[in-house]
């Protein structure tokens, strides 16, 4: 293998704000989502969902909805031809209902007509005898009870997860909180959509907006009773993610669809079957007693941390093992004692939503630091100084940090960053904005920090890879790299990065990304804030071997030794130009194909929580400045801070993109959004009443991203996405505090919170 | 029933419209231009607005026979040749990550542009605060209107 530095930078390689190759598509409306497929003689898929969290189904009557002119078929558990149940995880739900359902929205029947209109009143028509039973909606009860009643038969703890170690449990200085986190919703805005297309060979072609074709793939060809390679996965425009496509939604039913019609079915949730079609992040409620010493050194922590899974495990064993590794967050503690479940309820079921598991817990330990501030008379800043990590401790699993880990200069930076100016005497600024709430009386200005720590890829011993092919080819006189992975692009600029990539590493500028497929081997999810590390790297390591190869080429053809390519140039030792790569490649095609792994992680102990389980972890940090009308409880955030270290920088303005949205998603979580659910019914499945920041609530993200490459990375990078969703949550929540003195143990904080009434 | 209107600039006439069906629903299914997307179809994240008679309207909330007679633009009409400054900006600025909010952030802004050449910030806010983004948390979203209002003003 010949080590090959590429001096001579091309044009939008690693590193530039490369435009992305799907952006003009997006601006003139041209780029096909799922939702908007289209096929001459389509059928639309609609869905009969359970109006109760529990219940015996006692019969279902399909005679009306089979008589409705239009009507081409009406499905039920009967007509799954294979596996009756699928899971990301375990496979425990049901792909339709049998005999008993256990969320609010689980799905009873499919029906697929000739206009979505006429498959909606076709479910009306479907008859369905219940027997309601009481839901079960107690996640401590679930975690601690073991007489409360079973969600499943295998029991209500779907993971338990303790972290132990040392013993030393007493301090001089003792704060104890109780805190909440309410149920957030992804609310991506491109509703779970796909188009189903029988095929002649008797399988199916699936075009889906989805996190990871290969597992869905996995998890529909059982049911179907299909071979895996007669489902065969295209992925269709993404409309954003945020973990909620994880799971699957409409995916088998519109195969089973199509394949007993024989005719392509497309199915497209409308907003409020979303708010019902895919998990949510987990609810929280947690329990945390830190000890220190009187300077706020931290001698232990005893936490408890109970996430409601709803009523399928999802992928609730790996929140439970992000929650329970990360549970003290990003400082060094040499006594803890933690214990972490994931609970069956009749909820609505949770699963994967960025930074998740670590979301939660950040504003537990987070809370906890500012009460420890506050009982040492320290500063919040101080105070996460003086026990924050560094490269060389170790976390709560007992793993070493080996890589950059510059949490006291990133807290001293954000911490010296100017502060906004005061007050502002402009309605639109202050709280209520034009709603004309205040003109200034009764606000009070806060400030709050927070950090995280979050776990980059997939951990605790899973096989983490991606798969990439790169083809180079001369296309119309010029060389030409065809980049084809499986990796799901879902808004991140995951295409614009795999072309900055090939052309960094072969130096030549014309790279075409391919539809991602099932067509290659699996990407893994783009989820974990893990594509850029390993399908990037997939893309690194395939462009390396075409390299190889057309250095040898080059070798054979110019009869030359020591080639080397520089500049998109087939260069000598002494540098000199001997050919372009058009000229060495003629009529030749190199393709190479190639996995890339990063480095293996293991499980953590299942009774002290201890092993390597994470490849790498990711800080970020936030200053918060809030006003807080106080008399009515509204707040304004004026301004939100970030420091970031991310390795290596990529793509300047995509990364920026996803430090912004990650933190408004923080934000979110901080003020505004909760599904609400009542007795196991969700009360706001609506974006009238499930509340996401507008234009009007950001503000102004002043940014300052570091470089401190991971060794151990491609190209030093460190996954980005996720960690700005931890931290901006208790910033703002600890400058609301800070405004008003409330204790604000609940997150998203309401209005009656501040005010007491 | 039958509806006919004008869609950037040519006249459809589309038949066999259900009376229930939404004008979004009749440009995306029956007039071949999904450009204007459907992340809610309940008038709340704007991301179908499109122009009707020249103001800016969520087409998930005009029933398909209101639009009879009557004059709609959509993004896909927003430029005869090339792209517009706006969609322009849009690209440059990074403001564009999954998408489906950016078709309606693209007729809004432009309709704030077209009435406003030199909007202050809080302008641009309160014109897109109709317009949900999961993505962006809006800042490069405010960038790209800056830009658009900067390189429209300089022509």
């Amino acid at each position: 293998m010949t080590d090959i530095q590429v001096t001579s930078p091309v044009r939008d390689g690693v590193g530039a704000s490369a435009p992305r190759p799907d952006g003009t598509l997006k601006v003139t409306g041209e780029f096909a989502y799922a939702s908007d497929l289209w096929m001459d003689g389509m059928l639309h898929g609609a869905t009969l969902r359970s109006p109760h969290p529990r219940a015996r189904i006692l019969s279902v009557d399909l005679t009306g909805a089979l008589k409705l002119p239009g009507v081409e078929a009406v499905l039920t558990h009967e007509d799954v031809p294979g596996a009756k149940l699928y899971g990301v995880d375990h496979a425990d739900q049901p792909v339709l209902a049998i005999d008993q359902v256990r969320y609010q929205g689980e799905p009873i029947a499919v029906v697929a007509a000739d206009h979505p209109e006429t498959a909606r009143r076709a479910c009306a028509l479907i008859r369905v005898v219940y027997e309601v039973l009481e839901p079960l909606t107690d996640p401590r009860r679930a975690a601690l009870d073991p007489s409360y009643e079973k969600v499943h038969a295998g029991g209500n703890v779907v993971r338990h997860q303790p972290i132990r170690v040392g013993s030393v449990f007493e301090a001089d200085v003792v704060v104890t909180g109780e805190y909440e986190v309410g149920m957030q919703d992804q609310a991506f805005l491109g509703p779970e959509s796909g188009l189903a297309v029988p095929a002649e060979d008797g399988g199916v072609d699936l075009y889906v907006a989805t996190q990871w074709l290969h597992v869905d793939q996995d998890q529909i060809a059982p049911c179907l009773g299909l071979p895996p390679e007669k489902v065969r996965l295209t992925l269709a425009g993404v409309g954003g993610a945020f973990g909620a496509r994880e799971d699957l939604s409409m995916q088998i039913h519109a195969c089973l669809l199509a394949l007993h019609t024989g005719k392509p079915v497309r199915i497209v949730y409308g907003r409020e079957e979303s708010f019902f079609g895919h998990v949510h992040r987990h609810p929280a409620l947690m329990r945390y007693e830190h000890g220190a010493t009187r300077d706020g050194r931290l001698v232990y922590v005893k936490g408890e941390i109970i996430l409601d899974g709803g009523a399928y495990a999802s992928s609730t064993p790996a929140v439970v093992g992000n929650a329970a590794s990360l549970g003290v967050g990003p400082y060094s503690v040499p006594n803890i004692s933690l214990d972490a479940y994931g609970v069956y309820t009749n909820n609505p079921p949770c699963g994967a939503m960025r930074g998740f598991g670590a979301v939660q817990a950040c504003f537990g330990y987070e809370s906890q630091l500012d009460r420890l501030a506050e009982a040492c008379g320290l500063d919040p800043v101080e105070v996460r100084i003086r026990n924050a990590i560094s490269e060389g401790s170790r976390i709560a699993t007992g793993q070493i940090v080996d890589m950059p880990a510059p949490l006291t200069s990133m807290l001293e930076q954000v911490r010296d960053l100017p502060l906004p100016e005061g007050v502002s005497t402009d309605l639109r600024d202050l709280p209520g904005g034009v709603a004309n709430s205040t003109h200034g009386e009764g606000i009070v200005r806060g400030v709050g920090y927070g950090i995280g720590i979050k776990n980059i890829c997939y951990s605790e011993g899973f096989d983490d890879f991606s798969t990439a092919r790169v083809r180079l080819e001369v296309i119309g006189e010029e060389a030409a790299v065809l980049v084809h992975t499986a990796a799901a692009e879902v808004g991140q600029g995951l295409v614009t990065l795999k072309a900055q990539i090939a052309r960094t590493e072969l130096g030549v500028p014309n790279v075409t990304i391919a539809p991602a497929d099932t067509q290659v081997g699996s990407a893994g999810s783009s989820s974990a804030s893990r594509q850029s590390y390993v399908t990037g790297g997939a893309v690194k390591t395939a462009c390396e071997a075409v390299r190889e190869r057309l250095l040898e080429l080059a070798a054979k053809k110019l009869s030359h030794d020591g080639l080397a390519l520089s500049g998109g140039k087939i260069v000598s030792v002494s540098g000199i130009v001997v050919a372009s790569v058009a000229e060495v490649l003629g009529d030749d095609v190199i393709e190479e194909t190639r996995e890339y792994r990063h480095r293996a992680t293991a499980p953590m102990d299942q009774l002290t929580g201890q092993g390597d389980a994470h490849t790498q972890f990711a800080f970020c940090v936030h200053r918060a400045v809030v006003d807080v009308d106080v008399e009515l409880g509204l707040v304004k955030v004026v301004e939100l801070a970030a420091v970031q270290d991310v390795g290596k920088i990529l793509n300047p303005i995509a990364l920026e993109g996803q430090i912004h949205g990650g933190t408004a998603q923080g934000l979110g979580l901080a003020l505004m959004e909760e599904i609400q659910v009542a007795g196991g019914l969700i009360r706001n499945p609506s974006f009238t009443d499930y509340l996401i920041p507008t234009i009007l609530d950001m503000p102004p993200m002043r940014l300052e991203i570091l470089e401190n490459p991971d060794p151990h990375a491609p190209y030093g990078l460190r996954g980005a996405g996720e960690p700005p969703t931890l931290s901006s949550t208790p910033a703002i929540v600890a400058a609301v505090r800070a405004a008003t003195g409330k204790s604000l143990m609940r997150i998203p904080v309401r209005p009656e919170h501040i005010t007491g009434t | 029933m039958r509806v006919t209107f004008t869609v950037n600039g040519s006249q459809q006439t589309v038949d066999d419209v259900w009376e229930g069906e939404s004008l979004l629903y009749v440009l995306r299914e029956r007039c071949g231009l999904p450009g204007s997307k459907n992340a809610c179809e309940q008038g709340e994240c704007g991301s179908c607005t499109v122009y009707l008679d020249g103001s800016p309207v969520c087409a998930c909330l005009v029933a398909a026979g209101q639009a009879e007679g009557r004059t709609v633009r959509t993004v896909e009409g927003l430029s005869d040749t090339g792209l517009d400054p706006v969609q322009e900006a849009f690209l440059d600025a990074g403001a564009v990550q999954c998408g489906f909010c950016t078709p309606g952030l693209i007729v809004q802004a432009h309709d704030l542009l077209e009435r406003v050449p030199d909007p202050e910030d809080a302008e641009i806010r309160e014109a897109l605060a109709g317009n949900l983004c999961r993505c962006t948390g809006y800042e490069k979203i405010l960038d790209a209107v800056r830009l658009a209002a900067a390189r429209r003003t300089a022509k």
